[in-house]
């Protein structure tokens, strides 16, 4: 698939690098505990500013998904599959993503587990089924 | 309920230029051809209008989308306005509409003149991906930098998470949807102006091939070169003019997270065209079952079942019952919906086509797709920010 990454910018760029270590990195508020993504210079729920990058556990489930058939660009590889991913820490805490899966495999509901593709200076972070 | 700003204005000009696939006019000559014509539907002489507003200005961003500021086009009509506004943030592309209510209202303005314009047929003769979300640089930024990297280049990547969930949720089948495209489809035969006139089977929307599943190629909207204009006039300016005044009876608005990337809810509904409906029904007193016609939003097919849901005409979970075979929607049926066929034949004029249509019927302009003695008519706008009209003739 032909990717265009994302820039590099100051607020996001610790979410496109996290994979460097293996695990995934969600902004998360200091004061009230909680989750938000895209990170934000505040807490949209407190209004604190000691929000920042947290690991998370890299599981969750598929809040839905999409079998992309549309050869958008020349010589872009279809089909693919995106998802919304709902991560386990949190309710409604989502992560828009490519699921690494067959489209036989893909449902909503489906539990998934991050895994990083790099590309240059990003580790994009895809999710594939969880394997008990 | 009189205090409120949207009972002080009517739309009393409504109009198009030509919509084609792409024209040989150019965005500003299309602008000028909707804007004046739609003075003249009004009755009014150009130098009578003092203010115009657009969605959403004009942008360097390509692929035709916002060609044309309301600047130039106040040059090019020779209007000295006293109030200008172009709009590109939060209640959809309703936003200059509520944003001229208030501007009348406050009597800043006597004739507003609102229109939408967009050139994106010919923008894709130039470059087929200028209209996907990719960006000119190496590398995307912004709001796009949380899809396109993962292959989610065109809006419809987004919206068929909803159409999926919706499905998943309650079971809606891909006859179910596809009835809506039927349905616009034959709705569009009767619109001269419509782009794609000749009648499709649900077995010709099935046989389609998949864009993004289950969003098959004719739910989604078609891209073209077009304007839409609107006069918008103070109440106590409507009368004696050519067409009776519309009231516009309520209005209301959202903004939602979706812009920014941020998504609330399980992609079953849009909690912010409900947020939006909500404030419309708290402004009038006209209920759901009153309403004649309707116009609702459909870039991506599935905002008709997401917003009529929304605008409470359904049910949670009823829509893609209560659209199903079509009758229910056709223009004898209980709610006749996007009677001119827009945006899926008729074009992508942005919701704009759909205001467009609801003034049409309501003047009983509509020819052979005219809903017999409409005399209200509900309009929605918008897939990332939220925008409704609830429209009255007397």
């Amino acid at each position: 698939m032909i990717r265009k990454l994302p820039r590099l910018e100051p607020d996001t760029a610790f979410f496109w690098t996290s994979g460097a270590d293996g695990r995934l990195r969600i902004q998360r508020c200091a004061d009230c505990g909680t989750w938000q993504h895209p990170p934000l210079p505040r807490c949209a729920e407190c209004h604190g500013e000691a929000v920042g990058p947290e690991p998370v556990s890299g599981k969750g489930r598929i809040a839905s998904y999409t079998v992309n058939h549309e050869a958008w660009l020349p010589g872009l590889a279809v089909p693919y599959i995106l998802a919304m991913v709902e991560l386990a820490e949190q309710a409604q805490l989502y992560v828009f993503t490519t699921l690494v899966a067959t489209e036989a495999e893909a449902r909503t509901g489906l539990p998934v587990r991050v895994s990083f593709e790099r590309h240059e200076d990003i580790w994009l972070p895809l999710f594939r089924p969880e394997t008990p | 309920m009189t205090s409120l700003p949207e009972k002080l204005v009517c739309v009393t000009g409504a109009a198009q230029s030509e919509v084609a696939r792409p024209s040989p006019r150019s965005a500003l000559q299309l602008t000028a051809d909707a804007c004046l014509a739609a003075i003249a539907e009004a009755g009014l002489d150009v130098s009578e209008i003092d203010g115009i507003a657009t969605y959403p200005g004009k942008s360097s961003e390509g692929g035709g989308i916002a060609p044309v500021s309301p600047s130039e086009a106040a040059a090019m009509l020779g209007l000295n306005p006293r109030w200008i506004l172009a709009s590109s943030e939060g209640f959809s592309h309703m936003a200059p509409i509520f944003n001229a209510v208030t501007a009348i209202a406050c009597g800043l303005a006597r004739h507003v003149v609102v229109f939408r314009t967009v050139a994106q047929a010919s923008a894709r003769r130039q470059a087929r991906a200028s209209t996907l979300m990719v960006g000119g640089g190496d590398r995307v930024d912004g709001n796009n930098a949380w899809t396109v990297p993962f292959g989610a280049l065109s809006p419809v990547n987004t919206f068929a998470l909803y159409a999926q969930a919706y499905c998943d949720r309650y079971r809606a089948t891909a006859e179910q949807l596809g009835a809506l495209a039927v349905s616009s489809r034959a709705h569009a035969a009767r619109n001269p102006a419509a782009i794609y006139r000749d009648p499709i089977t649900l077995d010709d929307y099935l046989a389609a091939r998949t864009i993004s599943s289950p969003l098959r190629l004719y739910d989604c909207d078609v891209h073209v070169d077009g304007a839409t204009a609107l006069v918008l006039s103070h109440r106590d300016a409507s009368r004696d003019l050519r067409r009776p005044p519309i009231h516009l009876e309520a209005m209301g608005m959202a903004v939602g997270g979706l812009w920014t990337g941020q998504h609330e809810g399980d992609f079953t509904s849009l909690p912010g065209a409900a947020r939006a409906g909500e404030m419309l029904w708290s402004r009038t007193d006209l209920t759901p079952g009153q309403i004649d016609c309707a116009q609702i939003y459909d870039g991506f097919s599935i905002f008709v079942w997401l917003w009529l849901e929304a605008l409470r005409l359904v049910e949670p979970g009823e829509a893609c019952r209560f659209t199903e075979g079509g009758h229910r929607i056709g223009l004898t049926g209980e709610l006749p919906l996007n009677t001119g066929g827009d945006p899926l034949s008729a074009g992508r004029l942005h919701g704009y086509g759909h205001i467009h249509e609801a003034c049409i019927q309501l003047w009983g302009l509509g020819g052979d797709r005219q809903v017999a003695g409409a005399r209200t008519a509900i309009v929605s706008n918008g897939g990332y920010g939220y925008g409704a009209m609830l429209l009255r003739r007397e």
